[in-house]
């Protein structure tokens, strides 16, 4: 267990620096001048230009940018955006908004996915297993900025329920909404990815024999059938809660949630390099750690597996 | 000895054996192929490859049916929009038209779906729109099958060293969400065309494919018909391609189709953000982020866009859902 640990946690060593410098290149080598952003129109003093460029490091080779931004993170320092402000005080703001929309996202799509996966996966093509499938499928092709049109004029402009837009990020109420919107898509994935997976182990040899057993049907839907239903379950929803940060800035923009999404998207249009990396970095260690726990699960989940 | 003669011999073939005899007949097995041709004729019947019997499964579900009609009729859209509308997509009357509600009887006219806050008439620019996702859609969906099938055929196929390089680039590019990574490419391009779009999302898009090719190549390799291809001679080019390739296509296919409909969902996402398609190019897309404005008064000119990215989007998902269930022999 422990060297496997070990060796996982050496694997995303590589994984990680490889993104960054990903992120990394694809911020500060795509053509695009972020100094000439900052002044708008107007023409800038080439002695003030330089400046800013020494102060950020941007007239150095990007392979010696990087290496000094690394420096920095692993002292804590996400750096300084364009406007002065420090990367690390931006994101202060903003992650707990979007940590908490995206929870509350993951819980809805987790349990309401798993209930309808496990209904329709028990009663195969039964009436609430077609209804599960057509529904799923119906949100799966509904693009979900339409789909949050659809939810705000509804909730909102027809029933009056709440206001169109998020008025304070930081009430949990407000954020309900917004989080629907955004777990709808993975939950249509976890309800299917439940339903194929207790329709295949409905037939395993296990099941005969806690139903022989005579053991009581709850005890053999929820201990037995669910429990080894719930890997490929649970592989989805390890990688989906990084992307549930990630696909925050379509769902934080219709619904004004003053999230990461909100400002990495800001961030993204007027070039702010440093605030963009600052957050993908975030996003990035965020996953790594995520797909690390879901390994470990898997042998909570299915003692036959054993990490040798 | 199963379907020893397949004449199509670009045709996947799964059954073990044949591949294998197929490559000792070009040894000079030739003759002794002709003369049992006309035996094996009959024999056909029973002995399909798991193509022709994913076909003949496929012909009987109607969801398969509903999803490759809508699909041909997309991409007739696609080619010649110009046959469904005299209208033209760009024609922009204020005075007259601005924000006119639908015409319900003026089938396939211009006014059919009504007119957006710009004069134009909606129903030409659903139509014309088409073309714009299919694009997108089929390049991305091609470049993202030839580069991460390769990749995952190399990683699986060579094992070792090679393989850990390649799965460790392939997790670095899994760790950027699409959507963030296509945001950031495409800020770089001062004008976007359907080609930036295609090749940001290329780029990023080609991991998942891999990894499905990689798992695929792994299992496969281990068949005997491979072991035998190689002790007869066969080279690596020969042995990836004519062997281990039609076998290992299968899931390929399954995910291809069904990530087709996600790229067009994506591309609709960018353009709906202002950072995707750009003006004169039309796509639903745009014309779903202008219709924001005008959602309380007029929902029309947000629906019909919406509606058309949709059922698209939905179309490629079936017809990947229906592809999927005909090649699963679990769920047989």
């Amino acid at each position: 267990m422990g060297s496997y640990v070990l060796r996982r946690v050496l694997q995303m060593i590589p994984v990680f620096f490889g993104t960054t410098l990903l992120i990394f290149l694809m911020v500060y080598t795509l053509p695009g001048d972020p100094v000439a952003a900052l002044f708008g129109e107007k023409a800038a003093d080439p002695a003030v230009v330089a400046s800013i460029k020494h102060k950020y490091f941007l007239d150095q080779p990007v392979w010696k940018q990087y290496l000094h931004y690394m420096g920095n993170l692993f002292q804590g320092d996400f750096g300084t955006s364009f406007t002065g402000r420090p990367v690390s005080d931006i994101m202060a703001g903003a992650f707990p908004v979007t940590i908490r929309l995206a929870l509350l996202a993951f819980v809805f799509e987790m349990v309401l996915g798993l209930a309808l996966g496990l209904v329709s996966g028990l009663r195969r093509g039964s009436v609430a297993d077609t209804l599960v499938l057509i529904l799923t499928l119906v949100v799966i092709s509904i693009p979900v900025f339409v789909l949050a049109y659809i939810a705000q004029t509804v909730f909102a402009t027809n029933l009056g329920w709440v206001t169109p837009t998020v008025q304070d990020s930081y009430d949990l109420s407000q954020l309900v909404l917004p989080a629907v919107v955004l777990g709808s898509l993975s939950l249509a994935y976890v309800a299917r990815l439940t339903r194929t997976s207790i329709g295949e182990n409905l037939r395993a040899d296990y099941m005969r024999t806690a139903v022989a057993k005579g053991l009581p049907r709850r005890t053999i839907v929820l201990r037995h059938l669910l429990r080894n239903s719930l890997i490929p379950v649970i592989t989805f929803l390890g990688t989906d809660l990084g992307a549930l940060m990630g696909g925050a800035i379509v769902t934080e923009g219709i619904f004004n949630v003053q999230g990461i999404g909100n400002v990495l998207y800001r961030a993204i249009n007027t070039k702010e390099g440093p605030t963009v990396v600052g957050i993908v970095t975030v996003l990035v260690i965020v996953y790594l750690v995520a797909s690390l726990l879901v390994d470990l699960l898997y042998a909570v989940l299915d003692p036959r597996i054993r990490y040798a | 000895m199963p379907d020893l003669h397949d004449e199509d011999s670009t045709k996947p073939n799964p059954k073990p054996g044949v591949a294998r005899l197929d490559y000792a007949g070009e040894q000079g097995m030739a003759v002794e192929q002709d003369t049992l041709v006309e035996r094996d004729v009959e024999k056909r019947e029973e002995a399909r490859s798991l193509w022709g019997d994913a076909w003949r499964d496929l012909r009987r579900r109607p969801i398969f049916l509903i999803s490759a009609v809508l699909i041909l009729l997309l991409v007739v859209m696609a080619v010649f929009p110009y046959a469904f509308t005299d209208a033209d997509p760009r024609r922009a009357d204020l005075v007259n038209d601005y924000l006119r509600r639908p015409n319900w009887g003026d089938v396939f006219g211009a006014g059919w779906f009504g007119y957006d806050a710009q004069g134009r008439s909606i129903f030409a620019r659903v139509v014309y729109g088409a073309r714009a996702s299919i694009t997108v859609g089929v390049f991305v969906t091609a470049a993202v099958t030839v580069l991460g099938g390769l990749t995952g055929m190399v990683a699986g196929y060579f094992g070792g060293a090679v393989d850990a390089v390649i799965s460790r680039i392939i997790d670095i590019f899994f760790g950027i969400p699409l959507l963030l990574g296509a945001l950031v490419l495409l800020n770089a391009f001062a004008t976007r065309t359907v080609w930036s779009v295609v090749i940001a999302l290329g780029v990023l898009g080609w991991t998942q494919i891999a990894r499905v090719m990689r798992g695929a190549v792994l299992t496969v390799k281990q068949s005997d018909y491979v072991m035998a291809g190689r002790a007869l001679g066969a080279g690596t080019g020969r042995l990836m391609f004519r062997h281990i390739l039609p076998n290992a296509i299968a899931p390929v296919i399954v995910v291809a189709t069904i990530a087709l409909g996600g790229y067009i969902a994506t591309e609709a996402t960018l353009s709906f953000l202002g950072i995707g398609l750009q003006d004169p190019t039309i796509s639903w897309g745009i014309d779903i982020s202008s219709a924001q404005k005008v959602i309380r008064t007029a929902p029309y000119v947000l629906f019909f866009p919406a509606a058309a990215l949709s059922v698209t989007v939905l179309a490629f998902i079936m017809l990947g859902d229906a592809v999927r269930d005909a090649l699963d022999p679990k769920l047989r």
